[in-house]
């Protein structure tokens, strides 16, 4: 009797959802603004990509022809994707490594240096700044670099570094790089402050003799979920990439040689106001993401 | 309890001390170093906020102000006086929408996290996957969309529009939830044992030992919620926030390149200051962790 064996399983639930009652109101604070300002939204931008919207007249369906015109006729795209990728290669993984080093570094030192150096390295993501990156890289010899390098006789006259197509986006990712200690970092840097000590005193007892052996054998083990959180911190903040370009080198870029997918999204739907090819652009971006972070959900474990 | 007893624990850690001294040193260089190199566009900054117009452009650039002033920082404010609202209000505008994002953020996503990590419930899956999902979606859209629920909510032009969007947010939750998934359960069972709700373990056993995840939640909070642009949810001036106005008044010129550095310094120094305190209770947190196992 398949359908009194649903029955079943629907009263099972019921009594299930009854018995956590707890449990759904300490959730609802949390899920009733993340339904309205998260969900809500997202679900009705995923129609988006199909449709031709210019925010003026209501979206109207045109199937995958969004999609198809991205990978078939929109060559900038392309190349889009091309910098993305080199960008979130040097910003993704480099970066995660160095907010998991820089962290457990700071972790070793004592009390008020600890504050002091989370500090110094954090405070880059807090302020942007690119003004000063801008006066630091600017193209006449006035540019902070260009003087100095100047005056050390290294070059003989100003190089562009914010217009010039071979520097620009080194520059990016300088500066990119620069700021990416952020939520990750922050995160692990908690991590390690919540590792509890006796496990440390256990393992010299049982023969651990260094920091390095602490670290692979105490403190990674225990890092698990904050070296996962920050592994999605960086995936995002490495493919959505593209403020630190718009800011720095200008919009577009010389040859939209820091023009990244994000970039692109922007293009269309702020400048172009075209918001169903944005929104399709971002779908792409999205399902990037998606399966890098399986992949990584995979091998960080659960 | 503290008396010293000579035993094989603190033998081992006592000569690791002494081999890790030169270790610590040298950490320390390294870190310097590298500080070094990432704080120097900030000091540059504060340094060209306290420069005077005729310092700013002379070559070679100066690291350090011959004569310090603050006449940057009068003209920001100069500039921020535009007739119809007084600076305060936007300072208080701010205040509001930072102190309320902050503090729903942590009571709510605290509360969320703990029952997402350590209850078993019809749904908990499904909730625990669309939080990962959320933060991986970035769109363009979603701003328009959610200026739609907005709408329909009539909160359009209102401190909620501004506020309303930002307590949710799927990375303080994930940060909380996978900081409390490290807890033993048995310190739950046994609270729950001992005859204790779920919304008394959770405010009295369990957060009070996420202090560093909590700590760096209300960090993020605070830095976000404080630079929130007022951006199309809000266009009476009396309600926009301080990051809206102190933008309009530096952007562009470079007769303003000082204004502008001082704006940047001063929009930097109360998140700065709530982090550091914030970091201080981290640090502090693991002198005495002492009920994990």
């Amino acid at each position: 009797m398949p359908d009194n064996s649903r029955k079943n399983r629907i009263n099972s639930t019921l009594k299930e959802i009854r018995k956590n009652k707890a449990c759904y109101a300490m959730l609802a604070p949390f899920m009733i603004f993340f339904l309205l300002f998260t969900v809500v939204p997202v679900v009705m931008s995923l129609p988006m990509g199909f449709t031709d919207f210019n925010m003026a007249q209501p979206p109207e369906f045109v199937g995958f022809s969004n999609y198809a015109a991205l990978f078939l006729t929109d060559r900038i795209f392309l190349k889009a994707i091309g910098v993305t990728l080199i960008f979130a290669f040097f910003t993704g993984p480099l970066s995660y490594m160095l907010c998991f080093f820089l962290a457990w570094l700071i972790n070793e030192l004592p009390g008020v240096l600890k504050t002091v150096f989370t500090l110094i390295f954090y405070i880059p993501s807090m302020a942007g700044l690119y003004t000063v990156w801008q006066l630091i890289f600017s193209g006449d010899t006035y540019g902070w670099l260009n003087s100095f390098l100047l005056e050390l006789g290294i070059i003989s006259s100003p190089v562009q570094w914010l217009t010039d197509s071979r520097y620009v986006l080194g520059v990016t990712i300088i500066v990119q790089l620069w700021i990416s200690l952020g939520a990750g970092f922050l995160a692990l840097r908690a991590g390690f402050q919540n590792i509890d000590r006796s496990m440390y005193e256990a393992g010299a007892v049982e023969g651990i003799r260094n920091r390095w052996q602490e670290l692979i054998y105490i403190t990674i083990p225990a890092m698990k979920p904050q070296m996962l959180f920050a592994a999605v911190m960086q995936i995002v903040s490495s493919f959505t990439a593209g403020t630190v370009a718009q800011n720095l080198v200008g919009f577009p870029s010389t040859d939209y040689k820091a023009h990244t997918i994000m970039t692109h999204a922007y293009d269309y739907g702020w400048v172009r106001f075209e918001m169903g090819y944005a929104s399709a652009i971002c779908m792409i971006l999205f399902l990037a993401m998606f399966a890098v972070n399986r992949i990584i959900n995979r091998v960080l474990g659960k | 309890m503290t008396k010293k007893t000579d035993s094989p624990k603190l033998r081992a850690s006592n000569r690791q001390a002494g081999k890790k001294y030169g270790g610590t040193v040298c950490i320390f260089i390294f870190l310097a170093l590298l500080g070094a190199f990432m704080a120097f566009p900030i000091y540059i900054a504060v340094v060209m906020s306290i420069k005077p117009v005729e310092e700013l452009f002379i070559f070679p650039p100066k690291l350090y102000a011959v004569q310090p002033t603050l006449e940057n920082f009068r003209d920001m404010f100069l500039l921020l006086r535009n007739g119809q609202v007084p600076f305060s209000r936007y300072a208080a505008n701010s205040v509001l929408v930072t102190v309320s994002i902050t503090g729903c953020q942590c009571i709510f996503s605290s509360m969320a996290a703990f029952v997402l990590a350590k209850c078993r419930f019809p749904g908990q899956k499904l909730i625990n996957s669309l939080i990962v999902t959320a933060l991986l979606y970035q769109s363009s859209v979603i701003y328009i969309m959610q200026y739609i629920v907005l709408a329909k909510l009539h909160l359009i032009d209102t401190p909620a529009a501004l506020i309303f969007p930002s307590i949710a947010s799927p990375m303080g939750l994930f940060l909380m939830r996978q900081s409390i998934s490290q807890m033993p359960d048995e310190i739950i069972e046994a609270a729950k044992a001992d005859g204790a709700g779920l919304f008394r373990i959770c405010w009295q056993i369990v957060i009070p030992n996420q202090k560093p995840a909590l700590m760096t939640l209300i960090i993020f909070a605070f830095q976000s919620a404080w630079s929130l642009q007022s951006g199309s949810f809000v266009f009476s001036e009396e309600l926009k926030t301080l990051p809206t106005v102190v933008q309009q008044a530096a952007a562009s010129g470079l007769a303003r390149a000082g204004a502008a550095m001082a704006a940047a310094v001063f929009m930097l120094i109360p998140p700065a200051v709530v982090f550091i305190i914030a970091q201080k209770n981290v640090i502090r947190t693991m002198a005495h962790s002492g009920i994990k196992q």
